[in-house]
């Protein structure tokens, strides 16, 4: 913030520069939200003020498949109703309920946290590698889907994951890679329109 | 101003960072602006016209438009996407190490013709040739030559005498080759046998076509791959992540064997 700008009130100034440290929000997006919430019924921000404190607070990764949860293991990791025998491998928590949109699948999860990325620096000891193999050595497990995002980090992770597992046994699948619906083909790069030629089904 | 305000090139991309919700900052190398940073938006989105031809160890033309800061691509077809590379996990962390010190080395915004050249005629060996490791030795050497580093394989760099053929050693902080004689004043060197000097100077003279047809075994492979580790870091002083990575790969078993 420029030096013309500072507020009169230290706690303004003090909420200003917490908000504007958000991803996405500037200085001036912040002063906005600031004097909104200084408009605010109290009662709001309270609120506000409690959800913001109770993730750091209340949340958990799942002991089983790390993912964000307020209880010892997540919700999905206690439905009976689930196949047990299937582990959909993720990068990141917000991958789930993306996955769970579908519908379409009715296994368990297993976040990772991450992908390796040798320029980075992060390595397979970095992520929820370990616990993954573990998990696969003491349940029965009948497929490993790999769902890592398909760019170079996540092939690689891909990658990886499978010398690992296959040679446990386990069939390990990974998410086809295709045309995005909605798409255009001319607009396709090569590395996808490879993949969905290999790929293609029977009509 | 005489900078126009759009233009095209063709890029390796090298390095890629988030930004904001759905952006990347793109690190590119180009035969004649050299590494540029430029703004992708868009490319994290499922949608995107753009996300497939700026994927990392992706060789494309692309167009910018000028910006303030960094320039914004305005579009970007596929030259090579490198399909090889991408689908072996070795291969991928192999092409990761050499952009990844393409990037530590080279500066923004100056050309350098010959050391874009060395990327491409290394990527391309990698998806074909079956040594990987010499075509990264070949690489490291040239890319010394490119960045003003040349290590002095001939002489040693204390007394100026020409080498005999005895154990010699390699001394990363004078950048060269020390004769036995000369050694003893000098920590930090690594010794090098005589076939892994002679395998240097000929991966330093010749053109990859010439130095492809060498056989290296296991031993003189190791040492050379340990002497150009040492030398990069010693120069670049830290860890070359990526080589840190293929030592892991190494050391397990099975992550050699090439993917399907």
């Amino acid at each position: 913030m420029d030096q013309g700008s500072i507020p009169t009130s230290e706690a303004v100034y003090k909420l200003i520069q917490g908000l504007s440290k958000l991803p996405g929000i500037g200085p001036k997006s912040a002063q906005r939200v600031t004097y909104y919430l200084l408009h605010a019924p109290e009662e709001q921000v309270k609120q506000l003020s409690d959800a913001i404190l109770s993730i750091k607070q209340k949340t958990k990764l799942c002991s089983v498949c790390f993912n964000v949860t307020d209880t010892e293991t997540c919700l999905i990791c206690r439905n009976e109703q689930r196949e047990h025998g299937k582990i959909c491998v993720v990068e990141q928590p917000q991958d789930v309920p993306a996955l769970e949109h579908t519908t379409s699948y009715h296994g368990l999860y297993h976040v990772l946290h991450g992908a390796i990325s040798p320029t980075e620096g992060i390595g397979p000891d970095d992520l929820k590698i370990n616990e993954l193999l573990e998990r696969l050595k003491s349940n029965k497990i009948d497929e490993v889907i790999l769902a890592t995002n398909p760019n170079i980090e996540g092939e690689a992770t891909a990658m990886y994951l499978s010398k690992l597992i296959s040679p446990m046994g386990i069939k390990v699948t990974r998410l086809a890679m295709g045309l995005p619906f909605g798409t255009e083909l001319e607009y396709a790069d090569d590395v996808t329109l490879t993949h969905a030629i290999e790929g293609r089904q029977e009509f | 101003m005489s900078n126009p305000r759009n233009y095209q090139t063709e890029a390796i991309i090298i390095k890629g960072v988030k930004l904001g919700e759905a952006d990347r900052i793109l690190t590119l190398y180009t035969p004649h602006l050299g590494k540029i940073q430029a703004v992708a938006k868009g490319v994290r989105r499922p949608r995107s016209k753009m996300a497939g031809h700026l994927e990392l160890l992706t060789y494309s033309q692309v167009w910018l438009a000028r910006g303030r800061n960094l320039d914004t691509i305005t579009g970007c077809q596929t030259i090579n996407s490198f399909l090889q590379l991408k689908s072996d996990l070795w291969l991928t962390s192999c092409a990761l190490y050499v952009t990844e010190l393409v990037n530590q080395f080279a500066a923004e915004h100056i050309e350098n013709y010959p050391l874009f050249q060395l990327l491409l005629k290394t990527l391309e060996p990698l998806c074909k040739d079956k040594d990987k490791e010499l075509v990264l030795r070949y690489f490291e050497i040239n890319l010394l030559n490119q960045v003003g580093y040349r290590p002095q394989f001939k002489h040693c760099v204390a007394c100026n005498k020409a080498l005999q053929p005895a154990t010699n050693s390699f001394c990363s902080a004078a950048g060269g080759m020390l004769c036995p004689n000369c050694t003893q004043h000098e920590f930090l060197t690594y010794p090098l046998s005589v076939n892994a000097l002679k395998v240097l100077r000929l991966l330093q003279d010749s053109d990859y076509a010439t130095s492809s047809r060498l056989k290296l075994n296991s031993s003189i492979s190791k040492e050379l791959e340990g002497v150009m580790y040492d030398y990069l870091r010693y120069l670049l002083e830290r860890e070359v992540k990526s080589a840190t990575w293929l030592l892991t790969l190494k050391e397990q078993k099975g992550m050699l064997v090439p993917n399907k």
